[in-house]
């Protein structure tokens, strides 16, 4: 137990909600414990055993679902003798004429390029983590910053829009569904489970334990 | 369960400011947290302005969304009639087809949920920090996360567009193409989740009277 060692003029060993405020004693909980905030009931904390590693095998398995929903056909369609075949990057150019343009680099983004951003970012950030090493230089800003991008990620938007897209197309014609389109109903359950064994405090936690320097004012508890 | 709860100090009341991307606690003139490098910012009504400039910038997208076109679809090079369909003539051309249940994802996703995430955004700052009880702190509190999470939602429509333009190209047969309301459409939705975003739920419980959880005990 290393609660109750805290100091209200520096804030050190203290721990703010960031729904409402609320200042909490910094203390480590044991795995499978959950900390809520006393006022408004936000998740504070939830370590779970073994979860750097998950987290680190979920983002290398949505890597690779993603390359491969890049190069593989995503829908085919084909009525009177006339079919085309596209992949996603087909589907983002449909907005390359003219000043739509913007629009191509905005989904793509959305769909691929951030959800590949982030996967790296957290493998960057956990891989030392979890062989017991000190973290890379960088681990903060790129732990920080996954986050940040977590609600401009849309791939489960996209698969949704495919469903709809579906049900549109199905009047003017045959629709096949390809490979990259269950690579990406992959990816959504993929991100469910990393979601799942996320707890950003017990990372923030390790950064700091593990030797980042801060400000010299972290502590590593002695248990 | 604490029937008897103490008043709830506030990293704001003890003269400190919450990271609210880590969580850390610093004091009240330190700029940026040195754990996760996040600018520290206190709960103020000041920071509203951001909220409101990011909402106009939505709502003044979301006009031209509804006006022009979301795509263009041609049957036989045009001879056989090309229609252009704006986001209510799409949800009514579905409901022609008769697949209410898609009209229906389409309809929620592209007007309910925007419209009433400017209802509830414009409510939010407009509350902000104004006196509350608890009871109320938590329902807006409930209101602001289900605007954040639903927000991204609106983005079905635009990956709609996208996917039928790439999708359905059979030369002279039919094609589709985007419009411009697809554009104007994907930036209100961005526009609106920056304004979600910069909405600092911290106001929420400012409004509480000091040692409100004191008061409240013996009525509970």
């Amino acid at each position: 137990m290393t609660g109750g060692n805290y100091d209200l003029k520096t804030g050190e060993g203290l721990i703010a909600c960031p729904r409402c405020d609320a200042l909490h004693i910094e203390e480590e909980l044991n795995e499978g414990e959950t900390a809520r905030c006393v006022r408004c009931g936000t998740v504070l904390a939830k370590p779970r055993g073994g979860a750097f590693v998950q987290i680190i095998a979920l983002s290398l398995t949505s890597v690779l679902l993603l390359v491969g929903a890049i190069f593989f056909p995503f829908l085919e369609i084909s009525r009177m003798g006339f079919g085309n075949a596209t992949s996603l990057f087909g589907v983002a150019l449909a907005f390359a004429e003219g000043p739509l343009l913007p629009l191509v680099l905005a989904v793509l983004a959305m769909v691929i390029g951030l959800p590949i951003t982030r996967a790296f970012l957290l493998l960057y950030t956990l891989v030392p983590l979890a062989k017991g090493r000190p973290p890379h230089k960088y681990a903060a800003d790129a732990f920080r910053i996954s986050e940040e991008l977590r609600p401009w990620s849309m791939a489960e938007i996209f698969v949704i829009g495919t469903a709809v897209a579906l049900v549109k197309v199905a009047g003017l014609a045959q629709v096949h569904l390809g490979p990259a389109f269950w690579a990406f109903c992959a990816l959504i359950l993929v991100n469910a489970a990393s979601r799942g064994f996320m707890c950003q405090t017990t990372i923030w936690d390790e950064i700091e334990d593990a030797g980042l320097k801060t400000d010299g004012r972290e502590q590593v508890p002695g248990e | 369960m604490s029937e008897n709860t103490p008043p709830v100090m506030t990293a704001h009341r003890a003269g400190l400011v919450g990271c609210r991307s880590c969580g850390r606690v610093w004091p009240e003139d330190t700029a940026i947290c040195a754990r996760c490098h996040a600018k520290l910012y206190k709960p103020d009504r000041r920071r509203l302005q951001l909220v409101w400039a990011w909402l106009a910038a939505g709502m003044i997208c979301y006009i031209p969304a509804n006006l022009f076109p979301m795509m263009k679809t041609q049957t036989f090079a045009g001879l056989s009639g090309s229609s252009e369909a704006t986001i209510v003539e799409g949800v009514i051309e579905l409901i022609h087809y008769g697949s209410y249940d898609i009209a229906l994802v389409v309809f929620v996703a592209s007007i309910v949920v925007p419209i009433a995430k400017f209802v509830a955004i414009i409510w939010l700052g407009v509350v902000a920090g104004k006196p509350a009880t608890v009871e109320d702190a938590h329902s807006r509190l409930r209101i602001y996360e289900v605007v954040e999470f639903i927000g991204r939602w609106s983005m079905i429509d635009v990956f709609v567009v996208a996917i039928l333009s790439a999708l359905v190209q059979l030369g002279f047969v039919v094609s589709i193409h985007p419009g411009p309301a697809a554009v104007s459409f994907a930036l209100s939705v961005a526009f609106t989740m920056l304004s979600a975003q910069s909405f600092d739920p911290r106001l929420i419980w400012r409004g509480l009277p000091l040692h409100s959880s004191k008061n409240v005990n013996g009525t509970e």
